[in-house]
């Protein structure tokens, strides 16, 4: 048992510790906040929550900002940090959020669901994401994870009136209250073995004892419950069902910074804490891979729903991003945040103009509502085209980058001499390759109805100032990030440097 | 004086959980399954876990197994107690349960020595703390702080989520 520690002064320990989670400390009380001043506002104006929650999103940059260079250390006896990793992932969550916000406005009117909870929920669930990516311990990890999932599993079912989206939210919730539940196993026997919950005294309390076979078992029932979380095949069968019933703008929400969120647990669990014992999970880790991106793709090619098409394309990307963590190196790690970052504003904007086809009485999401758009808007349905060929991996487009990153990572392992696992490396790297091929297939069927199909539904496109901010910002950054890429190609390699 | 304590909380916890699964009435049911609870709380207690066994009584038997009750109550039970013992589920329950007698076999043969690795054996975990209660509440407020605070920030969320699913008009 570790020994007690004493508070003296409790204003003097808050303020040397809260540096360390200023982000989420902002969002919770702006949250707070939100929910306060409800009663305020009156009923026609409930959209105002927007607002605020913009502005704890800012103040929350700001505070990001501030620490960037001072880097504050472990706080609050060694709970959570914000290192470069965790910053780097702040960025992408508070990115996410922002995007969500601005894009769930409109959005929200024409489902008449227009509530501040809704905005108050984004806040606390970007805030437990924040909790997860800065946490060093497993207690604060997975508190952090579990404001994170019971967020989003209101969120899922804001919409009410709606049958699909209760259904959504009842199969995630329950899905997801039981892989929690496999997770915590997997930790308490962890904590059992190591005798310490600090995921740094984890790993050296676990080198030796690869041949444990409570050790393997805690270690794969985690890795089962993440995988969950971050949708990987086998245990995706919840995705397109909560990925079609939810808020569009919430679906958006959860491909990106939640999968992300998973992804920088999984990371500080499995290359952190597990790295040593990289043995026992690389076969099972490269399978699962593997089967993700096949699984996923094979899946896509035959839905006529835009979202769940766009749903199994994310289970499939999830795929791609496990690659990072398959090669196990520094530059894997480098890969596959660069590859969660470019997805984030790739798949956004994706989403984005498929809450632009949500017109009255349309619910814009089958093949047919895509027909002849780029007859009517020609501007959406090249900056659709641009998401797709980002999304499938085709140069020079954030996609390409990223893809080509993962790809580089795995292989770089698979030649370097003295490899155990070379040919498993290879053989990651070739069906991610065959994978690429088939996601092209499915992206150009939407392609197709937009560009060559002319019967095109008359009703006019929900357009908002937000939106529109949206698709140019996300636009901007998918093309950005594929010409130009050094300048996050750096984040992302100091954020994988500062994992030690 | 201890062993046959321990054998008769043991005896109470199999029993009662026994008498919980093969219950017709969903009542009986779980009022057997808050015998079986405070059992279980017993054992605790018997290996000086006494703030653990203190919160099983708490929260389980005094918050959880009310509101299970609750829910009986307010559901028709006429039609539950029609429906067939086992129903479509029970080949997963079978794959659990084998998986879960599995490892408590394991423990149950491999004892202590379980867990009695080396991280264990330099000392990491000493010995059992006499003051188990004013340990863990210590803890709770200096190294685990942090994760207590957004302990509540959770239950919070929960209750706001409650709200906007069940309310009516927002």
């Amino acid at each position: 048992m570790p020994e007690i520690p004493q508070i003296d002064n409790l204003w003097e320990f808050f303020r040397e510790n809260s540096a360390a989670i200023g982000p989420q400390l902002q969002l919770i009380i702006w949250g707070l906040g939100i929910l306060c001043v409800d009663f305020l506002i009156p009923a026609q104006k409930k959209g105002r929550g927007a607002i605020y929650a913009l502005g704890g999103l800012f103040m929350a940059s700001i505070h990001l900002y501030w620490f960037w260079g001072i880097s504050p250390g472990p706080a609050f006896y060694n709970m959570v940090t914000l290192d470069f990793f965790a910053r780097y992932f702040n960025l992408l969550f508070l990115a996410a959020a922002f995007l969500t916000v601005i894009m769930s406005y409109r959005y929200l009117d024409i489902e008449d669901e227009q509530h501040t909870e809704y905005y108050a929920l984004i806040l606390f669930a970007t805030a437990g994401m924040m909790f997860m990516a800065g946490a060093i311990d497993l207690v604060s990890l997975f508190v952090g994870l579990e404001l994170m999932s019971i967020s989003t599993y209101v969120l899922v079912g804001f919409l009410r009136s709606q049958k699909r989206s209760n259904e959504a939210a009842m199969k995630y919730f329950l899905l997801g209250a039981f892989s929690t539940g496999i997770i915590l196993y997997g930790m308490s026997l962890l904590y059992g073995l190591s005798g310490s919950t600090n995921l740094n005294e984890i790993g050296r309390q676990i080198v030796g004892l690869e041949n444990n076979t409570l050790l393997v078992l805690s270690l794969f029932m985690m890795m089962a419950g993440l995988c969950f979380k971050i949708a990987a095949v086998p245990f995706h069968m919840w995705v397109p069902d909560a990925y079609e019933g939810a808020p569009t703008s919430i679906t958006a929400f959860m491909s990106v910074a939640v999968k992300a969120a998973a992804f920088s647990i999984f990371f500080r669990i499995f290359y952190l804490a597990f790295g040593d014992v990289r043995e026992i999970y690389i076969f099972a880790l490269a399978v699962i891979a593997m089967v993700t991106m096949t699984w996923g793709n094979v899946a896509a090619l035959t839905q006529d729903n835009v979202k769940r098409l766009l749903a199994y394309s994310s289970i499939s990307h999830a795929g791609f991003v496990l690659m990072g963590l398959v090669a196990g190196t520094d530059f894997g790690v480098t890969a596959s945040a660069i590859y969660l970052l470019a997805y984030t504003f790739m798949n956004l904007g994706a989403w984005s103009v498929v809450i632009l086809l949500r017109r009255q009485d349309i619910p814009g999401e089958t093949l047919e509502d895509f027909n002849g758009l780029y007859f009517k808007h020609p501007a959406i349905a090249v900056l659709m085209l641009i998401f797709f060929l980002s999304l499938a991996g085709i140069p020079p487009l954030a996609g390409f980058i990223a893809k080509y990153f993962v790809f580089a990572a795995v292989l770089e392992v698979a030649l370097s001499s003295g490899e155990a696992h070379s040919s498993l490396m290879v053989w990651v790297a070739v069906v991610g390759a065959l994978n690429v091929v088939v996601s092209v297939y499915y992206y150009f069927r939407i392609v197709v109805s937009m560009f060559i199909r002319k019967d095109y539904l008359p009703a006019p496109l929900s357009f908002s100032a937000g939106l529109v901010v949206v698709l140019v910002i996300t636009g901007l950054f998918t093309v950005l990030i594929g010409i130009y890429p050094e300048p996050f190609i750096s984040l992302a390699r100091a954020a994988s440097l500062s994992l030690t | 004086m201890e062993v046959f304590l321990f054998y008769t909380l043991a005896a109470i916890l199999v029993v009662f959980a026994i008498f919980t699964v093969t219950a017709r009435n969903p009542v009986r049911s779980a009022l057997y399954l808050v015998s079986a609870l405070l059992g279980m709380a017993g054992l605790f207690f018997l290996l000086k876990a006494e703030f653990v066994g203190a919160v099983q009584i708490l929260v389980y038997v005094g918050g959880i197994m009310v509101l299970f009750l609750f829910v009986i109550m307010l559901v028709s039970v006429r039609e539950v107690q029609g429906e067939r013992r086992a129903n479509r589920q029970w080949k997963t329950a079978v794959v659990l349960a084998t998986v879960l007698s599995v490892e408590l076999i394991f423990f149950v043969v491999g004892g202590a020595d379980v867990f009695r690795t080396e991280a264990v054996k330099q000392g990491v975990i000493t010995q059992i703390q006499t003051a188990n209660t004013q340990n863990v509440g210590q803890m709770l407020y200096t190294n685990y702080l942090l994760p207590f605070e957004i302990a509540s920030i959770l239950l919070l969320v929960a209750m706001i989520g409650a709200v906007v699913l069940a309310r009516k008009e927002l």
